[in-house]
């Protein structure tokens, strides 16, 4: 196939044909930066947690008279133990994707804490029986003895009593790269530190809290005794019968203790409620870059449609003189392939110049390098798709043409 | 001549309704989607006090130690209490108010219903009137009621509908926590948006978050009773050390309250700021402050500063215009390639003596009829828009609609592009040579 014609032709059609590389390479650039922001967020709506979704309900309740919290939860948890199907129940002070989060900065020695680069974490804090009612997974040492449940108080400064603590895999790799985390410490402030006993696989935090997803799974458990604060009752159950034990379990307390605020969620509410937003964020992209690119085509359609009736004469020429059907449509064919290549290779400089607008301001991450070339792939797909029906009318044209006056 | 070239412009539209169909869509599309997120945007970034705003101003210290870990830019976005009820205690401002927000348990006495969680504010008898916070019944409590931390309340609508069936309630008594208190005024439905007396820090509880578009609380007290009442239930905004007894903050290292002033003059106004200053000096020479930085924004540089407007709503407002820069692109194509086509058509106008000029005019008509008939349907599209950003479970959801403003902008902007994208094809037009035209036909 030869360019050097068809370079000719579009030098009489400047105008239209600059049109049509600027359209793409808009389209180039935006394609590139939305697919990358639903990938991003899509992956944050399947960030995995090891905990038992399907099957842990949590039940809060509010407005427990802290002087007889110590006395009420056990009770309460008794309670909620005797429904039939509940295989487990534990009094939390918060739980993944919750919201309401306790944070502390941590460090690896007494004076590390408040350093600059000391990781702020959210501390979960469970009475017994806590990783077996949310479903935790130990990857290496041990969860909480009964003596360390029971020895351990929440203090005035809303910190265990005890000398414990696991953490989560993520959090062990941050604070001791390239080491067990077992046996070492973790501070907070220069009196209060934690022995590791055991590490986890990743739970969520309750919320991002700033530090982006790379933040979300630092996180340590510590157990503690019934106390006011720790009043999120996580219930385990089959997933089959999950809505039941649930129902049942918010009747039972509001019966129990008629003076609180019982609110009851399944997880996997929990869970949608806290995406809802990166969802409806998502479904919006994915709309606008459907819709972007069927109007790009369109305006693809249209142009070479515009002019295929514009050249009916000279292609009814190139028949006479002997050109096939096939070279008509390769004609049109490369042509548009000339001119997307030509928006793509702008348009992927334009997706990078937006990218780093974007991570600027919205702090997005560095788009990767392959979803350009991924993009200019689509892109060329999308104008060969666009310009077959024009250019195979443009070949129907028949030779006759030619002799008939214009 | 307009009704004349209007008329040219439908018979034209009609001749190719495929073609015509794909200019409307485009621009109905590239509207409907650049309208939706820029109304949501226009209801984000609204001032939430207009004609007042300028006159409310937010004075920040730092009681940070000078350690150099907590070195900070600007002073942390609220105070430690002791600096607030300072600053307050002075009334050195027209009006002025402290605001801080906790969860209360809240129950209507001979109401046989469960207790309710709800967000309290706890503030002075200043805030309804620098706020403009309109009333339904009774008012707001005294300054007098300030001082003697006196055992009164404010509801809003929304409670009031709740415990009370929406009648008059000034009198009744209300249970928070372990205490009554009297209802002396119930609140008109009031929605700021954002609300801005409490967009940092706030409550965090029930799952709520602070969300600067969320609604105002349901029940407010004076500042001082509500300490009382819901002792052990604050959260601060941040500590730089343990706090020792937790939820008592009033002598803690922390921060967690806000003062908003309302200063009438810029001379007040820089008057209040080496107040200010000079406050913080004071402590420094007193050791109770180590930093002597201040800052003192008015309300709309305060909700900038903070951030307030969603990161989601900007990028996708600027996504939509990067769309509606497509449709635009691609209706100027269309347009080019329409006219271009009738050259022969243009070439006998020409040549009957229609000027260049009117032949232009003829053709931006044409595009702005399409920029119309495309603005009616990108005012439809926006609806659908809005309907399903009602849908989703966003703060302020409830908010949005399409107002008047909006709903003008609509179509000028659709008639705007598509005079910007007839532009060029009308020029191209007008200067088709009508010789070579008429030498073809």
């Amino acid at each position: 196939m030869q360019i050097q014609p068809i370079l000719a032709a579009l030098k009489k059609h400047k105008i239209p044909a600059f049109l049509i590389v600027l359209e793409i390479a808009l389209a180039c650039a935006v394609l590139c930066n939305t697919v990358f922001m639903i990938g991003q967020r899509i992956s944050e709506i399947h960030l995995p947690n090891a905990i038992d979704e399907a099957g842990v309900s949590v039940i809060n309740v509010n407005g427990i008279d802290p002087k007889t919290a110590n006395a009420d939860i056990p009770r309460d948890l008794d309670a909620l133990r005797q429904i039939p199907g509940v295989t487990a129940a534990a009094a939390f002070n918060m739980f993944p994707l919750g919201n309401n989060s306790w944070n502390t900065d941590v460090g690896t020695s007494p004076d590390s804490l408040f350093a600059k680069d000391s990781p702020n974490i959210a501390e979960y804090m469970f009475t017994k029986g806590g990783p077996e009612a949310i479903g935790m997974r130990l990857l290496e040492g041990r969860f909480f003895t009964d003596e360390e449940y029971a020895g351990s108080k929440l203090g005035d400064n809303y910190l265990p009593t005890s000398h414990v603590v696991v953490v989560t895999q993520s959090l062990a790799q941050r604070l001791w790269p390239g080491e067990s985390a077992l046996g070492k410490r973790v501070w907070i402030g220069q009196q209060q530190n934690y022995t590791v006993v055991g590490v986890v696989a990743n739970v969520l935090r309750p919320g991002q809290n700033g530090g982006g997803i790379g933040h979300f799974y630092w996180a340590m458990f510590l157990p503690v005794s019934p106390a006011a604060g720790i009043q999120n009752y996580v219930v385990r159950s089959a997933p089959q019968a999950r809505d039941r034990v649930l129902r049942d379990s918010v009747a039972k307390l509001e019966a129990l203790s008629p003076s609180v605020v019982v609110k009851g969620q399944a997880f996997t509410e929990i869970r949608n409620k806290f995406f809802a937003d990166a969802r409806s964020m998502v479904w919006m992209l994915v709309l606008v870059c459907v819709v972007m690119l069927a109007v790009t085509a369109f305006g693809i359609v249209g142009l070479t449609s515009f002019w295929v009736g514009q050249r009916r004469r000279q292609i009814g020429i190139r028949r006479a003189v002997g050109a096939t059907r096939a070279h008509i449509l390769q004609y049109f064919q490369t042509e548009n392939f000339l001119l997307s290549t030509a928006g793509v290779v702008i348009g992927m400089v334009l997706a990078f110049g937006i990218n780093l607008y974007l991570m600027q301001h919205y702090q997005l991450n560095r788009l990767p390098w392959y979803y350009l070339p991924a993009s200019a792939i689509a892109l060329w797909l999308l104008g060969q798709l666009a310009v077959l029906g024009p250019a195979l009318r443009a070949a129907n044209v028949p030779p006759v043409v030619a002799t008939r006056d214009a | 001549m307009f009704a004349y070239y209007l008329d040219l412009a439908i018979r034209s539209l009609k001749r190719n309704p495929v073609l015509t169909f794909l200019m409307v869509l485009a621009i109905a599309v590239g509207i409907g989607a650049s309208m939706t997120t820029l109304t949501v945007m226009h209801i984000l970034s609204g001032d939430p006090l207009p004609g007042r705003s300028a006159r409310i101003f937010y004075p920040q210290v730092d009681p940070t130690p000078a350690t150099s870990d907590w070195q900070h830019k600007y002073p942390l976005p609220m105070m430690d209490y002791t600096s607030a009820v300072d600053l307050w205690s002075a009334q050195r401002a027209d009006r002025q108010a402290l605001v801080v927000d906790s969860p209360v348990k809240v129950r209507a006495p001979n109401a046989n219903r469960p207790p309710l969680m709800l967000a309290m504010t706890s503030t002075m008898s200043d805030f309804f009137p620098m706020f403009d916070v309109p009333f339904e019944y009774g008012g707001a409590w005294t300054p007098a009621d300030d001082a003697n931390r006196a055992r009164v309340a404010v509801i809003s609508s929304d409670l009031n509908d709740k415990l009370f069936g929406g009648k008059d309630s000034v009198g009744k008594t209300l249970r928070l926590k372990d205490s009554d208190v009297r209802i002396v005024g119930v609140l008109k439905p009031w929605r700021p948006s954002p609300r801005f007396y409490s967009v940092v820090g706030g409550m965090s509880g029930n799952g709520q978050g602070a969300l600067p578009y969320a609604r105002p609380e349901d029940v407010f007290t004076p500042f001082f009773t509500g300490l009382e009442i819901n002792a052990g239930a604050f959260q601060q905004y941040t500590c730089w050390s343990v706090p020792p007894v937790p939820g008592h903050l009033q002598n803690a290292p922390c921060v967690w309250v806000a003062l908003w002033v309302e200063l009438d003059s810029a001379a007040k106004a820089s008057g209040y700021r080496s107040f200010v200053a000079n406050y913080a000096q004071q402590q420094k020479a007193l050791g109770r402050f180590q930093q002597t930085d201040t800052r003192m924004l008015d309300l709309v540089q305060w909700l900038d500063y903070e951030q307030v407007i969603p990161s989601n709503v900007a990028l996708q407002m600027w996504l939509a215009f990067a769309f509606l820069a497509i449709c635009l692109l691609n209706t100027l194509g269309l347009l080019l390639a329409k006219f271009l086509r009738r050259a022969g058509e243009i070439g006998v106008r020409r040549a009957l003596g229609a000027s260049r000029r009117s032949v232009f005019a003829q053709c931006l008509t044409e595009a702005g009829l399409i920029g119309f008939i495309g603005g009616l349907g990108g005012w439809l599209l926006t609806l659908l828009g809005l309907w399903l950003v009602r849908r989703q479970q966003t703060p302020y959801s409830d908010l949005v609609h399409l107002d008047v403003s909006m709903f003008v902008v609509t179509f000028v902007l659709a008639v705007a592009v598509s005079l910007l994208a007839g532009a060029l094809p009308a020029l191209r037009a007008s200067r088709i040579a009508p010789a070579l035209q008429l030498k073809t036909l």
